[in-house]
């Protein structure tokens, strides 16, 4: 059954505070909200526009070294961005590719930025990286009741 | 030995162009080429910044874990490094033989695997220089242009991508992170109802990849003698074969042949790998150069991947596949065999191999059945080896008393493409860059070249912001005389 809302986080698990999404979709799954679907994977792709379709509201959570800690929310459009030259595509693109899908905009979609430090592989999640991910779940918490 | 426009006999005296990173490839690969004030290409190398910290993470653990943890090393390709280190761990247990459902689930998971690969690289990341051009515009050379201009191919590539995905799910346990192979066979076989919902897409995914096949043979047809000569070099390759020379893309042994066609090694054991292939080092590159022993370091490079695999197998086991190989082979006389972009062509039959195979393995009902491990008689060491989408992918691992990882060694099939990528790449660059002004245009026709061969660089790490291309063209001063950058939001600044 599909779910209104979908909270889709991304990263390696085993590459520092690249963790930080899937970490997030960890957390965030075992409060078992209803009406709530957390998906994960290492990095997004155009399949992931099909999940997508039927939703309410979406939630994308990342990590960034790019983000004002302790982390970011921005609400995004469709764009056609140079991330479809990767094999790793930006929650932008993927709703790019669902309006190319289906000829229609995508459910409203909201970026959640957390600010992580280091990324090689076989680190733990920084202790700031930590403390981030804390604030981003107490603010997706207000979200989802909003 | 250096080969031709490896090395430039005076650096110092010449500009350097960088592509940094390539895209459409997984990872970090740069390209750098020097240039002569005429603009004559002196040298052109590609770097891939390979992690050697592969062992490190690795060692230590159980090996149980290790086909788990391994599957974090890439993440465009985890399923891949999932089954070639349970074949490894199948053999350090002494197990010869898995039972009937787990070789065919495991089969089920590696097809699916080549199937989503295929589809993305193909729809997604080929097809915009394909059906566009080499030199297009680079706002449109992507897969949203690929949308607008041709979107129920992009529909096909999205949706066949999601069937490939599904078959890893269900075969794996999970979307990503799965746990289906285990050391010694599976810890789960197909659910019924899961074996429904394949079998309703199946044929449409084999039509689909049909159709894909006779794509491309078009686009040869059409551009026959641009795509023959594209980035052509003669090479050795190297792939798995099955007992009776036929394609197997999940167990067999290893057969290679030099450039000119001739046997240098056929049903090698590959646990004995090492007895064939050596590795050399170059003093430019973190990434190794792999040979074959019997040839030497200087002659013995090879490729790998979907055009080795299709030119090389005797046959291939499934009936549309092997009747569009015969059509691959006989092509203008044979000529796209050796054509790099050949890649492409020999790819998209094997993605019908993968249909073909998943359509019969849904129809087997081993796949339901519930004898999943089989065991054997401990060993101190394990080599698992598969045919990855991109190519012959080799796990080795030594584990000690108190069954934790002392020693592992693993050879990507991007290593194994090393210097057939550098080849192509200066092959292009000779033959389209040389004395001309540089453009995104021009320099895209050596990443189309190395995109050929679908590397993946296994690097699964991606934050935001991380994924820019800078072009640069810098002075023998190291004066940066132009650049062109592109970051994550699109082309932000190009040449002057």
């Amino acid at each position: 059954m599909i779910t209104p809302t979908l909270i889709f986080g991304w990263g390696n698990p085993s590459r520092g505070d690249d963790a930080l999404g899937p970490l997030f979709i960890d957390r965030m799954a075992a409060l078992q909200l209803p009406g709530v679907e957390c998906l994960t994977d290492f990095q997004l792709q155009v399949e992931h526009a099909l999940d997508l379709e039927n939703r309410r509201r979406i939630l994308f959570v990342d990590a960034s070294l790019d983000a004002a800690p302790p982390f970011t929310v921005t609400l995004l459009a469709p764009a056609r961005d140079a991330s479809f030259t990767t094999h790793a595509m930006t929650p932008a693109a993927v709703m790019q590719v669902y309006v190319g899908l289906h000829d229609e905009a995508p459910p409203p979609c909201t970026l959640l930025a957390i600010r992580g430090e280091r990324f090689d592989l076989g680190e733990e999640v920084s202790p700031a990286a930590a403390s981030h991910l804390d604030a981003a779940l107490a603010w997706a918490r207000l979200w989802l009741a909003g | 030995m250096s080969f031709e426009l490896e090395t430039a006999i005076s650096p110092e005296k010449l500009r350097r162009v960088a592509i940094d990173p390539v895209s459409r490839v997984e990872g970090h690969g740069k390209v750098t080429i020097l240039l002569g004030d005429d603009n004559k290409v002196h040298q052109v190398r590609l770097h891939i910044v390979e992690f050697r910290g592969f062992e490190k993470f690795i060692q230590g653990r159980p090996y149980w874990e290790v086909p788990v943890m391994v599957q974090r090393l890439c993440g465009i390709c985890p399923v891949s490094h999932h089954l070639a280190s349970s074949k490894a761990m199948d053999m350090m247990l002494g197990v010869k033989q898995l039972t009937p459902t787990a070789e065919k689930i495991r089969r089920l998971m590696h097809y699916g695997q080549i199937l989503q690969s295929h589809a993305l690289h193909f729809f997604h990341l080929a097809s915009p220089d394909l059906l566009f051009g080499f030199g297009s515009d680079v706002g449109a050379r992507n897969i949203t242009g690929i949308i607008a201009a041709h979107p129920e191919i992009a529909k096909k590539g999205v949706l066949l991508r999601k069937f490939g995905q599904e078959v890893i799910r269900m075969t794996a346990g999970k979307r990503v992170h799965g746990t289906g192979s285990i050391p010694g066979g599976v810890n789960k076989s197909l659910a019924p109802d899961e074996r429904a919902e394949l079998l309703k897409d199946i044929y449409q995914m084999m039509a689909w990849s049909r159709d894909a096949v006779g794509m491309i043979r078009q686009l040869f047809e059409q551009n026959l003698v641009e795509y023959n000569a594209f980035g052509r070099f003669p090479s050795a390759g190297m792939s798995l074969v099955r007992a009776d020379g036929a394609m197997d893309l999940y167990h067999g042994g290893l057969r290679a042949r030099d450039a000119d066609g001739n046997t240098l090694f056929d049903h090698f054991d590959y646990g004995r790998y090492w007895e064939v292939i050596g590795e050399d080092v170059k003093p430019w590159s973190y990434m190794k150069f792999p040979f074959f022993k019997s040839l030497g370091p200087d002659d013995g490079s090879y490729r790998v991947g979907p055009l080795t695999r299709v030119t090389h197998c005797d046959s291939i086991p499934t009936p549309l596949a092997d009747k569009e190989r015969e059509e691959f082979m006989a092509f203008d006389g044979g000529s796209v065999t050796g054509a790099t972009l050949g890649y492409h062509w020999a790819r998209m039959i094997e993605m019908l191999h993968a249909a073909e195979n998943i359509k019969d393995l849904l129809h087997d009902d081993d796949i339901i059945g519930d004898d999943l491990i089989a065991t054997g008689e401990r060993q101190g060491r394990g080599v698992g080896v598969i045919e990855a989408p991109r190519g012959t992918l080799i796990h080795h691992y030594r584990v000690d008393e108190n069954d934790l990882v002392i020693r592992a060694n693993l050879i990507v099939s991007t290593t194994h493409n090393n210097h057939a990528m550098n080849t192509a790449a200066r092959e292009v660059a000779k033959k389209y860059l040389n004395g001309r002004e540089i453009t995104e245009g021009l320099l895209n026709h050596i990443e189309v070249a190395i995109r050929a061969f679908d590397p993946c660089l296994s690097c699964a790490t991606h934050a935001l912001g991380r994924m820019p291309l800078e072009v640069a063209i810098v002075g023998a001063d190291g004066t940066v005389i132009d650049e062109a950058t592109r970051d994550h939001r699109g082309l932000t600044r190009a040449f002057a």
